[in-house]
Formats: C-alpha cells, sequence, structure tokens
C-alpha cells in the first residue's frame, strides 16, 4: 500500500463505475430483443390468428391455433407425467438424503440437468418414433417430460428440505401412517415451492424447440392425436422464421409474441407465488 | 435425527392396522420405484447413444474425432468441423459473456444487494434466462445479423452476417444468467468479518474486493462459467439459426471467425431427419454422444465444485 490514499479512492470510484456500467448494460440486449418481438409481433395477433390454422404459401392471413392446441397438448401431457415422478423422487431424496439409491438418483438429476435438449430429442426419437414407426405428440411429450424432470424434482426436494423436522415428528407421534404424513401434512405445507418449481419447469419447456424436431416434428393442420405429427409455438417459430416469405415470417413474429408472453406470465406467476409464501428456489 | 424417526416408525408400524399397513409399503415403493426410474433414464439415455452409434464407432474408429471432411454424399464422415465450431462458438462466447457475469455478480452481491434497483436489475437477468433460445434465434436473424453484415462490410471481410461471430454473440447473451446468478449467492457468503477486517486495516472497496471477496470465491466462480460454459456447448435453437451450417473447415482464423460454420448440436438438428442410411444416422448420433459426454463431465465438475464450496 504504497499508494497515496487519493489514488487508492480513485481507483475504487473508477472500479465501481465500470462494475455498474458492466452490470447494466446487460438489459440492453433484453430491452432490445423484448422491444423488438412486442413491436412485430403484437400488430399480428387478433382473433382470427388466433382461431386458424397457417395459411398455404401466398394466401394472406391464417393463424397458429394448431401450434396453439400442440404446445398445450404436449405440455400438459408432459407435466402429468413428469409431475407426478418427479415429486416422488424428491420426495425420496428429501426423506433419504444419505442412503445410496439417494445419492445416484441425485446425480443422475445433475447429469440430466446438463443433458443438451438435442441429445434428448435423440433418445426419444429410438425408444418412442423408431418402434411406433411415425413423429407422434407422444414422443414430443416424453422428450419435455424428460426435460422438466430435473427441475420438479429440484424444488420438490429443496423445499421439503426447508421444512422443520418437528412437523414430521408431531404427526407421526399422533400415531399418522407414513404416506398420510408425507402426503397430507409435509407436501401441503410445502406446497407454494413445489407449486412454483412446476410453473418454472412448464415455462422453461413450453419454449424447447431442440427436442421436438425429431419427436413431435410439426404438423401444418390442426391435430388433437397423441399418436400423429404435431405443431407446436417454438417449433412453428423455427419453420416459418427460416422460411423465405415475409407472409410466414410476420405469422413467427406474432407466434413469438405469443410464446412470450406465456413465459412472462409464469415467470412472473412464479416470482409472486415464491414472495407471498417466502419459499426460495 | 433421521434414523431414529425410521426407528420410530419401524415401532409404530407393529400397532397399524393392516389396510394402512399395505398402502405405507406401496407409498414408499413408489418413492423408490421413481428414484431407480431416473437412474433407469440415464443408463438408458447412454446406452441408447452407445448402441445406435456403433456402427460409425465401428467403421471410423477414433480417427472420426479429427476427420477433417463432413460429406454424406461420399460416405465420409469427420467430426472436426462440428468440435472446431462448437469450441469456437461456445470459447468466444465465454470470453465475452465473463465480465458481464462477474459485474453483475459483484454489483448485485457487494455494492447492492437490497433495494428496488437491485431487484429490479436481477428479474431482468432472470427473464434473460428465461426467454426461449428460439426467440433470440429468430430475434439474432432478423436484427444482428444485418448489424454484423455492415459490420464485417467496414472491415473489410467477407460479409455473411451470419455465422461463429454472431451465434456466440447471442449465446454470450444466453449464458450470462447462468454464471451471473451463482457469483451472486456466492459473493453474498463472504463472511463480513473477513471484509469489515480488511475494511478496519484500512482497505478501500476495490481493494476488498480485489484482496478479499475474489479470493475467497475464485472457485465457486470459475464453476459458474464451467455451468455457463455447459449451456454454450449443448445449445441448439438459436445457434442452428445463425451459424449457416457449413460443414467445411475454415481456410484461415479471420474465416473461421466470421464466416459460417457449425457445431455439433446445429448439425444434428439439421441433418438428423435428413439422414437417409445408418452409417449417416449413426454418425451424427455419435457426436450426440461426444456432446453428452462433454456437457455432462463439465457440469459435475461445475456442481462438485459448488457443492465443496457451500458445504465448507
Amino acid at each position: 500500500m504504497e499508494l497515496n490514499i487519493g489514488l487508492r479512492n480513485t481507483k475504487s470510484a473508477i472500479f465501481k463505475g465500470i462494475i455498474v456500467f458492466f452490470a447494466f448494460l446487460i438489459t440492453v440486449p433484453l430491452i432490445v430483443v423484448l422491444g423488438y418481438i412486442i413491436k412485430q409481433g403484437i400488430f399480428q395477433v387478433n382473433w382470427h390468428f388466433l382461431t386458424s390454422v397457417p395459411a398455404p404459401v401466398g394466401e394472406t392471413g391464417g393463424g397458429i391455433i394448431n401450434a396453439l392446441v400442440g404446445s398445450f397438448i404436449m405440455v400438459m401431457v408432459a407435466a402429468v407425467v413428469a409431475i407426478p415422478v418427479g415429486m416422488a423422487a424428491g420426495i425420496y431424496l428429501s426423506e433419504n438424503p444419505r442412503s445410496k439409491l439417494a445419492y445416484y438418483s441425485g446425480l443422475c438429476v445433475d447429469i440430466l440437468q446438463g443433458v443438451p435438449s438435442i441429445v434428448v430429442g435423440i433418445v426419444v426419437y429410438f425408444w418412442i418414433v423408431k418402434p411406433l414407426g411415425t413423429f407422434s405428440a407422444l414422443s414430443g411429450s416424453a422428450a419435455l417430460a424428460i426435460m422438466m424432470l430435473p427441475i420438479v424434482i429440484r424444488s420438490t426436494e429443496q423445499t421439503l428440505k426447508m421444512l422443520p423436522d418437528s412437523l414430521k415428528e408431531a404427526a407421526l407421534s399422533l400415531g399418522v401412517p407414513y404416506h398420510r404424513v408425507i402426503l397430507k401434512v409435509i407436501v401441503p405445507c410445502g406446497f407454494a415451492g413445489i407449486l412454483s418449481g412446476i410453473m418454472l419447469s412448464i415455462a422453461r419447456v413450453i419454449g424447447e424447440t431442440a427436442p421436438l424436431l425429431f419427436t413431435a416434428f410439426g404438423n401444418p393442420y390442426l391435430s388433437y392425436s397423441l399418436t400423429k405429427p404435431m405443431e407446436s409455438l417454438p417449433h412453428l417459430i423455427f419453420t416459418y422464421a427460416t422460411s423465405p416469405y415475409d407472409d410466414w415470417h410476420n405469422l413467427a413474429w406474432g407466434a413469438s409474441f405469443i410464446l412470450l408472453m406465456f413465459v412472462l406470465v409464469l415467470n412472473i406467476f412464479t416470482k409472486v407465488l415464491t414472495r407471498k409464501w417466502k419459499v426460495q428456489l | 435425527m433421521y434414523k431414529k424417526t425410521n426407528k420410530f416408525v419401524e415401532n409404530k408400524r407393529l400397532k397399524l392396522s393392516n389396510s394402512q399397513l399395505k398402502w405405507e409399503t406401496i407409498f414408499r415403493r413408489i418413492l423408490i420405484a421413481m428414484s431407480i426410474l431416473l437412474v433407469v433414464i440415464i443408463l438408458g439415455v447412454l446406452a441408447t447413444l452407445i448402441v445406435e452409434s456403433m456402427p460409425s464407432i465401428k467403421s471410423l474408429g477414433i480417427g472420426f474425432l479429427w476427420g477433417k471432411v463432413w460429406d454424406p454424399v461420399s460416405n465420409i464422415y469427420g467430426a472436426y468441423p462440428f468440435l472446431v465450431g462448437t469450441l469456437l462458438t461456445s470459447f468466444i462466447a465465454l470470453i465475452i459473456s465473463v465480465p458481464f457475469s462477474y459485474a453483475i455478480a459483484i454489483y448485485l452481491g457487494e455494492y447492492n444487494p437490497k433495494g428496488w434497483l437491485s431487484d429490479l436489475l436481477k428479474n431482468a437477468i432472470e427473464l434473460i434466462a428465461a426467454v426461449p433460445s428460439i426467440i433470440y434465434g429468430f430475434w439474432g436473424l432478423f436484427v444482428l445479423v444485418p448489424i454484423i453484415r455492415t459490420f464485417e462490410m467496414k472491415i473489410g471481410v467477407a460479409p455473411y452476417g451470419i455465422g461463429v461471430l454472431t451465434s456466440s454473440l447471442i449465446l454470450a447473451v444466453m449464458i450470462i444468467p447462468y454464471a451471473a446468478s451463482l457469483g451472486i449467492t456466492l459473493i453474498r457468503m463472504v463472511p463480513s468479518p473477513l471484509k469489515e477486517a480488511a475494511y478496519g486495516l484500512g482497505a478501500t472497496r476495490f481493494e476488498v474486493i480485489r484482496s478479499v471477496i475474489m479470493p475467497y470465491t475464485r472457485s465457486g466462480l470459475f464453476a459458474g462459467v464451467l455451468l455457463s460454459l455447459g449451456r454454450a456447448l449443448g445449445e441448439t435453437m438459436a445457434v442452428t439459426m445463425l451459424i449457416g451450417n457449413t460443414s467445411a473447415v475454415a481456410d484461415s482464423i479471420k474465416n473461421a471467425i466470421f464466416g459460417p460454420g457449425n457445431t455439433m448440436a446445429s448439425v444434428i438438428a439439421n441433418e438428423f431427419t435428413e439422414a437417409d442410411h445408418t452409417e449417416y444416422l449413426s454418425a451424427l448420433i455419435e457426436l450426440g454422444l461426444v456432446l453428452f459426454f462433454v456437457t455432462v463431465i463439465i457440469n459435475l465438475i461445475g456442481k462438485r465444485i459448488i457443492t465443496r464450496f457451500t458445504n465448507d
């Protein structure tokens, strides 16, 4: 510390300036991207846009109902599978933190979290698409369910670990059987935390495109069948954004706007939930 | 505590009625089965990737990794262009993103941990992570590409617009939240006595950050960067839309950075459904296998460092 104090203070102030500059500079791309999507997309959205299928090349108009329905069905089916499985595994991990199985399945959750989504797509292709012989919404849901699992498991585990042991002990001392203690006492106490984890996982997979490329594939028509190819919002954006037609680009901007709104609403909802119940994820 | 509770349950169990006992056993078995299912999924993923890439592993061997030509028409498969593309995009993105994620971590962890401004910035960062990659890709294609094209014309390289640099820029934005949010948590965990002691000796804020906070959190911040890297390596859609998808090896460093390329993830996304014969398909899956191993190892190292850091 040979420098005089004035110089050191200046240095400190300059450093703070640099840090603040970089920290806030990151909001620029966010605002630019969100602003551009909203500007391009908001005027595309109207009743016709939300209720009709995409128009063929050369015709104006058309909508994204096939993608809306498809995304909804696939995410719901994925959630119906992933939520119970994820919650059960999460309960096991928080209840038996020291068991050997918990170590290995915990490791698998970590691995699953890091698996690139495109790899999930490849694997589900061989698990479901190839045996069935066709691209299907079912395989898309399976891929999304695998992507949802780690988030649901970790949020369940972390929420339940924070609950005091006395809660469980009190219930057990009253002679309540174990499964009722978990289902009627422990899970309801951690409900907000688990729910926000579920919301987060839905927000995450609703925008996933890569695992759907080789599974649900996409479909220009409205389809409700789980065993047929199905369109989804992100896949529709991908197909139409990379096409050479302006009409299709506009459709993709509108779809991007809708997708962005979904993600935003889900995230805000999660935020409110975590704040109200003071849970931490 | 855990052992005791279990013994207690064990004693209690004797007195439970039969049907309750039955449900309890079923419930426990379901929990165990679901945890086993996770292990099965991971083993299944690994097995599927290995089995399906066997034809290519057998016929091409380890030379697959540095084969420079990828030409499905003549049945020649080399992963080198994609390895280079993946490493190049990821590392450029990492270099761009690190100053930002460190700055955010230091700002929200040390300078301004509470208050509306800090909340606002924190939400903004979470939002960056929440925006789907397809939207970044779409935006990049229509807004960033023309900007980069003008820039490339100014500096006198071939004005592709799309390419490695463009993808890296978008990737950098996408991965900042991962390192940043972990960094915030870690910097807040630095014990105040350490910082106060340094302030007590007359250190300025910058000196405290440099000589107390940074050394204390170094390993954790590095783990955050590793997690970011894992994201960048596996990111598919935004890169696929922006990188230009050329499987040829660039002839100069300038072209490798400014020109179009391909990553492992983007080549899989582009060619998987077109792969019309076994060897082509299995070469693509082998790329997926490599990608799987690399991202998993990087992620596990990152997670291990974090666990060690938070347990100390």
